[in-house]
């Protein structure tokens, strides 16, 4: 077994009010960076784990997302990366 | 009747709720720590407002793997009332005894404040003390109370009157939908297909005494008492 860590993405599902998001986008227009289109706020969570191999912990992340730290209603999550620590 | 009250890592309405369900209603209650793992012989099972795990991860995320949930959610499956109020309701969401979600309101700003509802439903375990149509006064105290859920699961709550408090803006426009915090149709508050679970996020359990602002919370209460068969 070999430690990785695992680097997840969460954000709002597309179409849902993400007013984080939009006060951002506010926030940066007023700073004159006119060609913001969008911004979304999510979280990026990293977890340490321990597992046979790369794909063994993105696998373990991924049904951790599933149970908890995504919300499957409301948001979607990405593994950003798997690394060895 | 004994309600059982449950109280998680950062519960801080169960003291109120224990105070409405004792001195108010003079019924029996007791607290039910999250790590227990049985419901002491409560009839009714409360999930009281709070913050349990400082809303870390997202509010209710991380107390819906308490081990009393799991007991809790078998009292749901039998049947038994659960009463979710404000962090409640978002914890019974995450368990997925209620359908939806309650996200950060859209003003992102934490609301106080006495609102106005009205009900919707008024045949229920929970509201058949109150009329159809009836307005009503208590306390909202929240930062993550946007009800929302796809299309199709608000067309099936309307439709199958599951929908059971909405917020409304004034006496004289009872029509006219309004809300506090964004949420989707301006629901307030929901049952569960079954009937046995409501959660909204208004705190009937504040509004108990008229020397306090509102005793229309009392109706919450007295309904279930009506109706469960202790």
């Amino acid at each position: 077994m070999s430690r990785f860590k695992v680097a997840v993405h969460i954000v709002p599902r597309r179409g849902i009010l993400d007013p984080q998001g939009k006060a951002v986008a506010d926030a940066l227009h007023t700073l004159g960076f006119k060609a913001v289109e969008d911004v979304h706020v999510g979280r990026h969570i990293v977890v340490e784990v321990s597992a046979r191999d790369a794909s063994a912990a993105e696998k373990d992340a991924r049904a951790m997302c599933e149970r908890l730290l995504a919300n499957p209603v409301t948001e979607d999550f990405e593994i950003a990366a798997v690394s060895a620590s | 009747m004994k309600f059982g009250i449950v109280t998680f890592p950062g519960s801080n309405c169960d003291y109120d709720t224990y105070h409405a369900v004792v001195d108010v209603l003079g019924e029996d209650a007791g607290y039910l720590w999250h790590k227990d793992h049985d419901l002491a012989g409560s009839d009714v099972v409360i999930l009281p407002g709070g913050f349990s795990y400082g809303d870390y991860l997202r509010p209710g995320a991380i107390a819906r793997f308490s081990p009393i949930m799991n007991e809790v959610v078998a009292h749901a499956k039998r049947g038994g009332p659960v009463l979710c109020i404000c962090n409640g309701f978002q914890i019974a969401c995450e368990a997925g005894l209620l359908p939806g979600v309650l996200l950060r309101n859209d003003s992102l700003r934490f609301v106080s404040e006495p609102v106005q509802l009205r009900v919707e439903n008024a045949d229920t375990l929970f509201t058949n003390r109150y009329e159809i149509g009836q307005l009503l006064t208590m306390p909202v105290a929240h930062g993550d109370g946007r009800y929302t859920a796809d299309r199709e699961t608000l067309d099936r709550l309307e439709g199958e009157g599951q929908v059971i408090f909405r917020y409304v803006h004034s006496p004289g426009d009872a029509d006219e939908y309004w809300s506090p915090n964004g949420s989707m149709r301006a629901i307030a508050g929901i049952l569960s297909p079954a009937g046995n679970v409501m959660g909204l996020m208004p705190h009937p359990e504040r509004a108990m005494d008229t020397l306090l602002g509102s005793s229309d919370g009392v109706g919450v209460f007295e309904s279930m008492l009506a109706r469960v068969a202790a």
